[in-house]
C-alpha cells in the first residue's frame, strides 16, 4: 500500500516534470544564455587581455593588479562613486521617508502630490539631464539666478571640480527619491492603526512615536529600500555621461562610465569586464554587510 | 446645559483652541507641501516653457517665462535635424516588443516555479533570485561580443532579444500567481484541463494586475534604456529616442531651446503613458517592494 502511494507520487512528480520542462524552456534559455553564461563569460574575459581586433592573450590577474595598483585614474573612480552613493543613498532615504510620512498624515490631495513625485522615475534620465544642464547654466541658469537672490555669489555648478558631482547629485536625488517614496506610503498604509491610536492614548508624541512605533514596523521595508538604493547608486551612468562626461578633470568619472570608457572608447575588453566585476563585488560585499546587520535594526513580525 | 460651569466651560474653550490651532497647522501643511510639488515640477514647467521660446531670448536676467512670441521651429529643429520620427517609433516598437516576449516567458516559468512539482524546483529558483542583484554592466561586454558573434549588432534583435528573459518578471509574477487560491484551478482540472489550459484560461486572466504591471516596468524600463542602445546601435536604423538625445547634445549643446523641445519630444509621451498606467506601477512597487513577503 505505501509503495503503491510512492510510485503514484512519483509518478506525478515525473509527469510534473516533464510539463514543467515546457513551460521553464522559453525563459530558462534565454536567462542562461543572455544572463547567467554572460556573467561568467564576464568573469572568464577579465583575466584576458581581449582587445576588440586582433589577438586575445591570457594575464591572469594582472588586470586587477593594474586597476588598483598602477591605474591612479580607477581609484578615483572608485572614490567619487563612493562619495556619490553615500550622499544620494542618505539624501534620497531622508527624503523619501520625511515626504512619505507628510504624505500620509492629514493631506489633502495626496494621491496626485505621489504621482507628481513619481514622474521622473518613468522619464529617460538622458532627458532630465539635459534640463539640468540647462538650471545649472553658470549666470543664466535657475539655480544660480535664485541663489543669486539670497546672495549667494554664481557658481559654476558642472564645470568646478568642487560642485560638479554635488550638482549630479542634487539632479539624482531629484530624479530618485519618487520610488522609495511610494514604498513607504506603501508600507506605512501597511500599520495597524490601532497600534498607532494606542500609542496616542499611551501619550507617546508624534516624535517619539516615528522612533519607537512607525520606524521599527517600517524596518523591513526601509531595509529593502536602502539594499535596492545602494545597488542602483553604483550604477550611476546616465546623469554623468551626458551632464559632465565625468569631468572636469574626472571628478565626476564614476565606474559604470569609466567602464564603458574602457570597453567602448579604447576598446579594452578585458580591463572593462575586470572594471565590472570590482562593480558586482562591491555590490555583493555591500549587500552582505547590510545582511548581516539587519538583525540589529530590522525587525520581522 | 444652559449654564454651564466655569470649569466645563474652561476646557471647551481650549478644545476649541486645539482645533483652530489643529486646523492652522492643517492649512500650512498642505500649503507648504504644495510649495515644495511646485518647485520640485519648476524643471518640467521650464522645459515646456523654453521649448516654445525663441532661440535667442531663452538665457535672460531675470528669466522669463513666455518669450516674445511662441516658437514652435525649436521642435521643428529638434525634430529634423534627426529623424526624431523615427526614433520614437523605434523607441515604441522595442518596448512593446520586448514586453510582449518578457510578459510571455516570465509567465510560463513563473506557473512551473508556483504551481508544478519537479526535482530542483527551489534550486533553480534561487539561481534566479541571485541574479536579481547582478548589476546589468556586468554582462554587457559578453553580451556586445555575442551579439556581434550572432551578427546582431545594430539590429531590433539586439535591442529586444537580451532584456526580454528577465529573472525579475519571473519572480514579480510568481509571487502574484502564490496569491490565487488553488481552488480556482480545482475545477479546471477535474473538467480535465491541461497544464497550459489552467495557465492560459484561469492563471492568466487571474493575475491581470500583475501582469500588468510587469508589462508596465519593463516597458518602461526599455523605454529610458541608454547604455546599452548605446553600445549596440551605431546607425539611425534602431535607435531610440534617448540616443537622438545624446546626439542633438553633442551637436546642439548650446541649443537651449532646441535641447529642451528634444527633452519634451522624450518626457511627454512618457507622461502620458505614466498617466494611463500609474496605479499598477505603485501596486507593484509595493508587492515586490516587500521582498517577496
Amino acid at each position: 500500500m505505501r509503495e503503491a502511494i510512492v510510485t503514484v507520487k512519483k509518478k506525478r512528480r515525473s509527469g510534473d516534470g516533464l510539463t514543467a520542462f515546457f513551460f521553464l524552456l522559453p525563459n530558462i534559455v534565454g536567462f542562461f544564455m543572455f544572463t547567467a553564461i554572460p556573467v561568467l563569460a564576464s568573469l572568464l574575459i577579465s583575466f584576458y587581455d581581449w582587445p576588440i581586433i586582433g589577438d586575445m592573450k591570457f594575464v591572469g590577474f594582472n588586470n586587477y593588479i593594474r586597476l588598483f595598483t598602477k591605474d591612479a585614474l580607477f581609484v578615483k573612480v572608485i572614490g567619487n562613486t563612493v562619495f556619490y552613493a553615500v550622499i544620494y543613498v542618505g539624501l534620497n532615504i531622508v527624503i523619501a521617508m520625511s515626504l512619505a510620512l507628510w504624505l500620509t498624515s492629514r493631506i489633502h490631495f495626496a494621491n496626485v502630490y505621489k504621482s507628481l513625485f513619481f514622474i521622473p522615475q518613468v522619464t529617460p534620465i538622458v532627458a532630465t539631464s539635459l534640463i539640468w544642464k540647462w538650471l545649472y547654466l553658470p549666470q543664466f541658469g535657475l539655480v544660480n539666478q535664485f541663489l543669486g537672490l539670497l546672495g549667494i555669489p554664481d557658481i559654476n555648478w558642472l564645470g568646478t571640480m568642487e560642485w560638479a558631482m554635488l550638482g549630479i547629485i542634487i539632479m539624482s536625488v531629484w530624479q530618485g527619491f519618487g520610488y522609495n517614496m511610494v514604498l513607504f506610503t506603501a508600507g506605512l498604509y501597511g500599520i495597524p492603526h490601532t497600534i498607532i491610536e494606542a500609542s496616542i492614548i499611551d501619550g507617546a508624541g508624534s516624535w517619539k512615536r516615528f522612533w519607537k512605533i512607525t520606524l521599527p514596523l517600517l524596518s523591513p521595508t526601509l531595509f529593502f529600500a536602502v539594499v535596492m538604493t545602494v545597488i542602483s547608486s553604483f550604477q550611476v551612468f546616465d546623469q554623468t555621461m551626458i551632464m559632465t562626461n565625468g569631468g572636469p578633470a574626472n571628478s565626476t568619472n564614476t565606474i559604470v562610465l569609466y567602464l564603458f570608457q574602457n570597453g567602448f572608447t579604447f576598446f579594452k575588453m578585458g580591463y572593462a569586464s575586470s572594471i565590472a566585476w570590482v562593480l558586482f563585488a562591491i555590490i555583493l560585499v555591500l549587500t552582505m554587510i547590510q545582511m548581516k546587520l539587519q538583525k540589529d535594526w530590522v525587525y520581522y513580525e | 446645559m444652559e449654564d454651564k460651569s466655569p470649569i466645563i466651560a474652561g476646557k471647551l474653550h481650549v478644545r476649541n483652541l486645539d482645533a483652530a490651532r489643529n486646523r492652522f497647522l492643517s492649512i500650512l501643511s498642505n500649503l507648504a507641501l504644495f510649495i515644495i510639488a511646485f518647485v520640485f515640477m519648476i524643471p518640467f514647467i521650464g522645459m515646456v516653457f523654453t521649448s516654445l521660446k525663441p532661440e535667442n531670448e531663452v538665457l535672460s536676467i531675470p528669466p522669463t517665462l513666455f518669450g516674445t512670441r511662441i516658437d514652435w521651429s525649436n521642435y521643428v529643429r529638434a525634430w529634423t535635424f534627426f529623424p526624431f520620427g523615427r526614433f520614437l517609433l523605434n523607441s515604441v516598437f522595442v518596448a512593446l516588443a520586448t514586453t510582449v516576449l518578457a510578459v510571455t516567458t516570465s509567465s510560463l516559468a513563473a506557473y512551473a516555479f508556483s504551481r508544478l512539482r519537479f526535482r530542483g524546483r527551489d534550486t533553480l529558483f534561487l539561481i534566479y533570485l541571485g541574479t536579481l542583484m547582478i548589476p546589468q554592466q556586468v554582462t554587457v561586454i559578453p553580451l556586445f561580443l555575442l551579439m556581434k558573434h550572432f551578427g546582431w549588432s545594430d539590429t531590433f534583435q539586439a535591442m529586444i532579444v537580451p532584456s526580454a528573459f528577465t529573472a525579475f518578471g519571473t519572480f514579480l509574477l510568481r509571487q502574484f500567481f502564490l496569491t490565487i487560491p488553488y481552488e480556482m484551478e480545482e475545477a479546471g482540472r477535474i473538467d480535465g484541463c491541461s497544464a497550459f489550459g489552467l495557465y492560459f484560461r484561469i492563471i492568466m486572466p487571474m493575475a491581470k494586475p500583475g501582469i500588468a504591471t510587469l508589462s508596465i516596468f519593463t516597458f518602461i524600463g526599455q523605454w529610458k534604456s541608454f547604455l546599452w542602445p548605446l553600445i549596440i546601435t551605431n546607425t539611425d536604423r534602431c535607435k531610440t529616442i534617448p540616443l537622438g538625445i545624446y546626439m542633438f547634445n553633442g551637436q546642439y549643446g548650446t541649443d537651449w531651446s532646441g535641447m529642451m523641445a528634444a527633452a519634451s519630444i522624450a518626457i511627454i509621451p512618457s507622461m502620458i503613458i505614466y498617466a494611463f498606467f500609474q496605479r499598477y506601477l505603485v501596486e507593484g512597487i509595493s508587492i515586490t517592494g516587500m521582498g517577496g513577503r
